[in-house]
């Protein structure tokens, strides 16, 4: 059942994947792969199955159909918690926050994969347990840093405006050290200055940690900009699979999106 | 000072109620599930104690840990054959299904122990007395009061401090965004169950000195435990406390001054003036419908 495709093989791979509620179908045969290191967009008009597509693949629908690779390894099937445990993040389309809590709290969550508190250790405080908290605060600080949270750190995440609680969240999801990071709508109800700026944090966080990106995409100049490949999905099924360029003159493509948006990249979405 | 002997009394039957709602309110902090079961689930735990002490012939110290073991595998087993499969059913419904379980419960009970009233045998005397501060003071009543403290200390420490507890307050507030950062949800529900009815079982231990074995031992300190929950505020585990202690001191003061027929009455009465004023309980967190 198991195939290994080393290093050099995809990191996640969608093999005719469907996903079917009663009798309605959200996705029909979902081809889809995502190597390492890359930054590629899934989009699509509204109800296409973007989310349908990130919740099968984080754990949180089982596929009617078809199977999930990822690093080799088949995950459909697993739980949400063993899928994020081998390094699948992600963020939600309608911000999914503990929203009592402060933006520290929220990131130091993210880090739970990773941390070593048990209940012998903090009541007495061993120093596993010290220098375990110490290395997580660390972490988060970094993150921190890099998403420029730090004037926010202890505000209650439910108080802050919503791109920056968007901005919290892919914090959170940056901590868990994943291999492959899912952004959902990432850009939805951001201004188009914290707009720009995302655009800066996905680069970073492609380049530098060298994390892949999928995008769910919302904001079409956007996409077109960054992406280095996109996918596109119209009722279910993927229409279009190619660069930015060849997709954006697919014929396919405009008609799917025609009525809802022109597939003009100056004018966005 | 006949005052301040009904505080002190107060203060330890109000811990007692407040390890009782502990394990309610843990449990509702974390699933919104309000356990009708709890009180019967430890009157079952300390049937086993009862019978381990007596039948098996096990030392109180070795029983004890048993009982709680056995109350820690009652609870997540719970979650696991009773609870989970009704996931899908509302709220309501997970309510209900824990309220038919406590009758299956104190039936399985009567079936197995009988309806009669037992004595447990324990090591804490009512009719030892002690001299603290000019209070005269039984050895069980301080046993139970440093018992209680030292649970709560144990509790505070597994919430607050370990990775356990932090995983609880992360699925209490957004269950999806805990699986995706690779917390077992299913697993914390099941401990926090298990966790709940070790709260439970070490309650009716204490309790089992005074009010003596019986299926129908846990029922008021059940009803005074959620009392104490609903007064302190359902998902404050410091409201349960205080709670638990305001309740235990009035009814206590109440049954030595006026009447002891009518001190539960009395709690009860003042737990309506404050849901009045605060319908959230002193320190719950206001009602809100998320959106």
């Amino acid at each position: 059942m198991r195939e290994n495709h080393g290093g050099a093989g995809p990191l996640l791979e969608v093999r005719n994947v469907s996903l079917q509620f009663g009798g309605i179908a959200a996705l029909t045969d979902v081809n889809l792969t995502v190597h390492p290191g890359e930054l590629m967009s899934v989009i699509g008009p509204n109800g296409a199955g973007k989310t349908s597509l990130f919740n099968c693949i984080t754990g949180l629908y089982r596929p009617t159909a078809g199977d999930i690779f990822f690093g080799g390894r088949r995950i459909n099937g697993l739980t949400a918690d063993r899928i994020a445990a081998l390094g699948i993040a992600r963020t939600f389309q309608n911000i999914e926050l503990f929203s009592h809590m402060t933006t520290l709290d929220n990131l130091l969550l993210g880090r739970h994969l990773h941390m070593r508190a048990g209940f012998f250790d903090a009541a007495f405080a061993t120093r596993r347990w010290w220098r375990n908290e110490v290395a997580q605060r660390r972490r988060v600080e970094e993150i921190m840093d890099m998403l420029d949270l730090q004037s926010v750190r202890h505000r209650r995440v439910a108080s802050l405006p919503y791109g920056m609680q968007k901005l919290v969240e892919v914090g959170r999801a940056l901590a868990t050290e994943p291999r492959l990071l899912l952004l959902d709508e990432p850009s939805a109800g951001m201004t188009e200055e914290e707009k720009a700026d995302l655009v800066f944090t996905i680069r970073d966080v492609q380049e530098e940690l060298g994390i892949a990106v999928v995008l769910g995409g919302d904001d079409l100049r956007m996409v077109m900009e960054i992406s280095q490949r996109i996918v596109v999905l119209d009722r279910g099924r993927v229409i279009a699979d190619d660069v930015p360029a060849v997709v954006q003159k697919d014929p396919k493509v405009i008609e799917a999106y025609l009525g809802e948006e022109a597939m003009d990249p100056a004018r966005g979405a | 000072m006949f005052f301040w002997q009904l505080v002190l009394s107060g203060l330890s039957i109000g811990s007692l109620y407040a390890v009782v709602g502990l394990g309610i309110v843990l449990l509702y902090r974390t699933s919104r599930v309000l356990n009708f079961a709890h009180g019967d689930l430890a009157m079952v735990t300390t049937m086993i104690a009862y019978s381990l002490l007596t039948s098996a012939g096990v030392v109180f110290a070795g029983s004890v840990a048993l009982t709680l073991l056995a109350a820690f595998a009652l609870g997540s087993l719970f979650y696991f054959i009773v609870i989970r499969p009704v996931k899908e059913a509302t709220l309501l419904g997970q309510i209900i299904t824990t309220a038919g379980f406590a009758l299956v419960l104190g039936g399985a009970a009567v079936v197995i122990w009988g309806a009669g009233t037992k004595a447990l045998p324990f090591p804490l005397s009512r009719f030892r007395f002690y001299d603290v501060f000019g209070l005269r003071i039984d050895q069980l009543t301080i046993g139970s009061f440093i018992v209680s403290v030292i649970t709560m200390l144990l509790l505070y420490l597994l919430v607050q401090k370990t990775k356990f507890g932090l995983a609880m307050r992360a699925v209490s507030q957004n269950d999806a965004a805990a699986r995706v950062l690779g917390i077992p949800v299913r697993r914390v529900y099941a401990v926090t169950w298990g966790v709940s009815a070790v709260l439970g079982a070490i309650g009716g231990l204490l309790l089992a000195p005074v009010t003596f074995v019986s299926p129908t031992m846990m029922f008021d300190p059940f009803l005074k435990g959620f009392a104490a929950a609903v007064l302190g505020g359902l998902d404050s585990l410091p409201g349960v406390i205080i709670g638990g202690v305001i309740l235990g001191v009035v009814e206590n003061v109440f049954g030595g001054y006026v009447s002891t027929a009518f001190k539960s009455t009395v709690a009860f009465v003042m737990i309506i003036a404050v849901l009045l004023v605060r319908p959230e309980g002193l320190l719950g967190r206001k009602f809100q419908r998320r959106v």
